[in-house]
This record gives C-alpha cells, structure tokens and sequence, in this order.
C-alpha cells in the first residue's frame, strides 16, 4: 500500500467495488508488519481476526449492504474491553488480562461492519503525556523517532500518522486524545462527556473519561464519531441527546457551516506555548473564509493544572483499588497473607506514574485533607465551567494551541512529572467543564507537526467539525505525511 | 512540599508530613501499596513537587462557590430493578489468579 487512504476513500473504494476489505486488511497488516517494530505502536494484533471479520464484510456487501463504515479496517486504543483479546491498558497488572466482554464503543463499531485490526499501545491507565510510561515499551513519533508522540493515546496516534491505519480510538481524560494528535500531526476529537459510552473502558477518572476518534481528518472523524456516540443504559453517566445531524455524518458527511462563526481567542492560552505563528497563520485563513475573532477570558485557567491532579489522582486512587490480584490481573509469587497479597501485587503490577497517582490520591482524599483539597478543587471546577459559559454567550467556538510545544525528546520530562503535568495545559480545562474539543493539524515549527485546539460548547461537535472540515478543504495540513516534511 | 501556612492539617492539627516531608509510609499503607525502602526518598520528593503544585489553588477564592461533581451536574439515572443479563461465572473467572467451586481463593485470613 503506497498511498496512504482515508476511512473515506476507502468506503469509497468498497462501494464502487475497486477492492474488497479483505485485501485492505491484507494491505494495512502487511504495512503493520513492515513499519510498526520501529514505532510500537500496536501492543496486540488480531490479523485472524481481522481477515475472517472483513471477509464477513465482503460478504454482506455482496448482499446488498451499503453502509458508510462497513469493512473499514480501524484499530482500539488498548483500553477498551475486546471479547477473547487481551486488554491491557499498558499495564503489567493487566498483562494477562483477557477482557470476558466487549466495550459499548468495540461493540458498536464492530456492528456497524468496522474491522479492528487490533490493540495500539498507551500510556499506563492512560496515564502519561508521552507514552512513556507504557509496560510494553514507549511509542516513537513517526515524525522523528527519537520524540515522543505525545499520551496518553499514543499509540493510536503514531498509527494514524504513520498511516498503518486510517482511524483509532482514543480516550481523553485530561487531553489523552489532543495533545497526542498535535504531536503526531493528526485529527483527534474528544467528544461532550456523555456522547460516547464509558461501558468497557477501563477506568482512570470517571467523571472526565471519554472516548473519541483519532484520524488524518475531520471527515472521518466524524464518521468514526457517528457510529461511536449514543445512549448507551449500562454507563449511567451516557447523555440521551436527538441530535440528528450525528446520523447524516456518517451517511453524508460533515454539513457546510451555516454561517460565518465568532471564534473566541482566550488570552491566557496565547502566553506561554511555541510555535504560535502557525496559529497566526490559521487565523488568517480562517478569517479570509469570513469567519471573525474576538479576544475572550478564561480566567480561572491557571488553576486547572492544579484542580484536575486533586481530582483525577482522587478518582484515580478509588477506581484502582479494584486491582488486588484476588479477581484478575497481576497476582504476586507466594503471599504470607491477604495483606501481603494485597501489597505486593499492587508493588509489582503497577509502574512509577500509576503509584503517583494512586498515592496523590490518597493525600488529597484521606481524613482531615478532603475539603482543602477534593472539596476545593471540584469548587474550582464550577468556575472553571462558568468561565466557559459566559465566553459561550460571546463567541460560537474557541481556537487555542492544543500544546504548548510540539513532540518533545525520549525521556526529556520522565524524571519531572510536573513538568509532564504542563503538557496538559490547554486541554485539561475543557475536560473539567466536559466539554467537547478537538485537535487538528496547522503547520510545522522546526519540522514538528503542531495543533490547533477548536472547543465547542457542550453537545456542538457539529460546529468544530464544521469549521475544521471547512479549514481542512482549504488546507493540507492534514495531508502530509512524515518524511513529506523532512 | 514547601512548608508554607496554605499547608493543610487535619483535625488533629496533623499534616501527612514528617520531619523530612510526606509520610510515604503511612500514604501507601492505606493505598494498599509496598513501596521498597530504597525508594521512598524518591517518592516523597516527586509527591511533594505534585502537592506543591497543587497547593496553587490554594489562592482562587471559592466563597460561597457550590462544588461541581459531574462535568453537567446531573443526577444519576435509575433504571428498573430487572435482571438483564446472565453473566457466566466461569467465563468471569477465568482470570482469576486462583479459584476453586467459583469462589475466589486467597490467604487464610482466620486460623
């Protein structure tokens, strides 16, 4: 496969018959096998699978279906529940885990006729900026493999760059899906939490988890988006929302705007971060297709960094405490006691980052710290959310850097987590706010791809994929591919 | 963490910290986490560098500001008290370390 097609080309491809998803498969594994040892970015390969799940495809084509994703070749971020395939969430404590069901996302898109591929590698329980702090070893930007592709979603992200497959899913927390999509010089959305179930995702921080797709480009994003979203009973967090534009994207694509949108440029999000000529440049072309800027304040933002460690360290301590080596996972050689067992299993099943967190949680969490710290910080939360809502009454859309520097070196932030921590910087607030926000390829600073962040009020995907269609129709940013740069 | 007076104590005027910063020890005993001996310095000093950065918020007046849980302050759904699915324990349990007559086994806890 020398060119590199998008999930829409390839629907495309499918419906006119010029291939079959067999031979796509055949096609993305083959290139899987031939680049993916210099990257990591797959942790499990399901190529069995995959082939009897795309000749399933070609067969119900012949029968007459025709829907948008049916056959396309996909892969999961490794976090998701996939029936019979091990799911480890970069972790050794689940190095062994093989999941007894699959994810409402898994199972949702392997009904609309997607074929996975199989697992891409991440961050530990997603937690991490640069995919370091993975069990199975760190990803290599396909930009520059001595960098970093950015976390937690890395994996996914460096597959997409490196065009070993056309969509993956990624999860979000604090911005697991857009600062990895900047890095790696991809289209990654993190849709309003609540649109896509949580079902089967294994859990890091539940009140600001959410899942999204991570392609080349809006397009498929959106296609990806429309058959991930909807209501799902088993997550009890999952929005029960009419929102009939999301039908018509996978079937008709991504709408033109209606209108000329008021964009917001928050100015705290303009003072620290690199390569902001790129962004300068997309403002322009932005605004030569009539759309206006307006500066807006945010000014609780500096706060953000601090409140989302109270709080997802917090949620992070709770949820994995279920990991005790009595009911799965890793298990530690020989306990003297239940204690031990407890201990010991945890000791070795978990990496540096993981205890970090599990033991800030612990802090901030324990008797007498509650309400100066959880207390405080979800106090915080309110108006950081309030500051989005009063900038929502002025403007349609926000546009900030998704990072504040492109894809930085191998181990460069491994010994200084809070300076890890400020990778998050401009995606970290409208995670707290549950807001929906996507990063989309503008320029290059020093042959680094860099991104640009469009948030979107709660529930508006529609706007930030309609703007970043439009930017992408115009543009070719989205297009290149590493080594075009270099 | 920097000893400053934004330090929080609990009601016993307790902070987590000891002499040489946080109590490593006690936080990982109730995390259920053995932490080697040889690495304990080393996780009190990333910890403390965390709480510091946290303490940052400290500052941001939150008067009268009501918390926010869930990102659209929302209440939980109930559904109906049906059974809906038949999981199939050994299915479930084949991740198990050690199991036996579908019971998870571990150390005798009673003598």
């Amino acid at each position: 496969m020398n060119e590199v097609l998008s999930l829409r080309d390839m629907s495309r491809a499918l419906s006119q018959g010029d291939v079959s998803s067999v031979e796509l498969v055949q096609d993305h594994l083959a290139r899987i096998n031939a680049i993916d040892s210099g990257l990591n970015s797959f942790i499990t390969l399901t190529a069995d699978a995959a082939l009897a799940q795309a000749a399933a495809a070609d067969e119900s084509r012949a029968a007459g279906d025709q829907r948008p994703a049916l056959g396309l070749p996909i892969a999961h971020k490794d976090i998701f529940c996939t029936a019979g395939v091990l799911t480890t969430a970069g972790s050794k404590m689940l190095s062994n885990f093989v999941a007894p069901y699959d994810a409402t996302v898994v199972s949702k898109m392997a009904d609309a006729g997607m074929v996975s591929l199989g697992k891409t590698n991440m961050d530990e329980f997603a937690m991490g900026s640069s995919n370091e702090t993975s069990f199975f070893g760190s990803v290599a930007n396909p930009w520059d493999h001595d960098r970093v592709p950015g976390g937690s979603s890395g994996g996914s992200a460096a597959a997409v760059a490196a065009g070993l497959v056309a969509g993956a899913t990624g999860t979000d927390t604090g911005g697991s899906i857009r600062q990895p999509a900047a890095l790696c010089g991809i289209t990654g959305l993190k849709p309003t939490y609540g649109r896509v179930s949580r079902f089967g995702m294994i859990a890091f921080a539940s009140s600001l988890d959410q899942a999204g797709p991570m392609t080349r480009s809006a397009e498929d994003a959106a296609l990806m988006l429309a058959v991930m979203a909807g209501f799902d009973p088993k997550d009890s967090t999952s929005a029960r929302r009419e929102d009939h534009w999301l039908e018509d994207l996978a079937v008709n694509g991504i709408a033109d705007l209606d209108r000329p949108l008021v964009i917001g440029l928050p100015e705290q999000y303009f003072q620290n971060s690199t390569g902001q000529e790129c962004l300068q440049a997309a403002k322009q072309e932005l605004e030569a297709l009539g759309h206006q800027f307006k500066a807006v304040s945010l000014p609780h933002t500096d706060a953000a960094i601090p409140v989302y460690y109270v709080l997802a360290s917090a949620e992070a301590s709770t949820n994995l405490s279920r990991y005790d080596g009595v009911r799965f996972g890793h298990r530690c050689e020989n306990p003297t006691s239940l204690q031990d067992l407890y201990e010991r299993s945890r000791e070795e099943g978990f990496g540096d980052e993981v205890k970090r967190r599990i033991l800030t949680g612990t802090y901030t969490l324990s008797v007498g710290y509650f309400d100066a710290y959880y207390l405080k910080a979800q106090k915080i939360r309110r108006l950081i959310a309030q500051d989005f809502d009063a900038a929502f009454n002025d403007v349609d859309l926000l546009l900030t850097p998704t990072a504040p520097t492109p894809a930085f070196k191998r181990g460069q932030l491994t010994d200084d987590p809070v300076a890890m921590y400020q990778q998050d910087l401009y995606t970290v607030p409208t995670s707290l706010a549950g807001l929906p926000a996507m990063s989309l390829p503008c320029g290059f600073t020093d042959n680094l791809p860099m991104g640009m962040q469009l948030i979107a009020p709660a529930f508006r995907e529609d706007l930030a994929l309609g703007l970043a269609a439009q930017f992408q129709r115009q543009t070719d940013w989205h297009l290149k591919q590493a080594g075009d740069i270099n | 963490m920097t000893k400053n007076n934004q330090t929080p104590a609990d009601e016993q005027g307790h902070t987590q910290e000891s002499s040489d910063g946080i109590d490593v020890a006690h936080l990982a005993g109730l995390a259920r986490l053995a932490i080697d001996a040889d690495k304990t310095q080393a996780v009190s000093k990333d910890l403390q560098s965390i709480i510091g950065l946290i303490d940052v918020m400290q500052s941001v007046n939150t008067e009268g500001v009501e918390p926010l849980s869930h990102a659209f302050d929302g209440t939980a759904r109930l559904r109906a008290d049906d059974v809906t699915e038949h999981p199939d324990p050994e299915q479930f349990q084949r991740n198990a370390p050690a199991t036996a007559d579908h019971y998870y086994l571990v150390p005798r806890v009673v003598e």
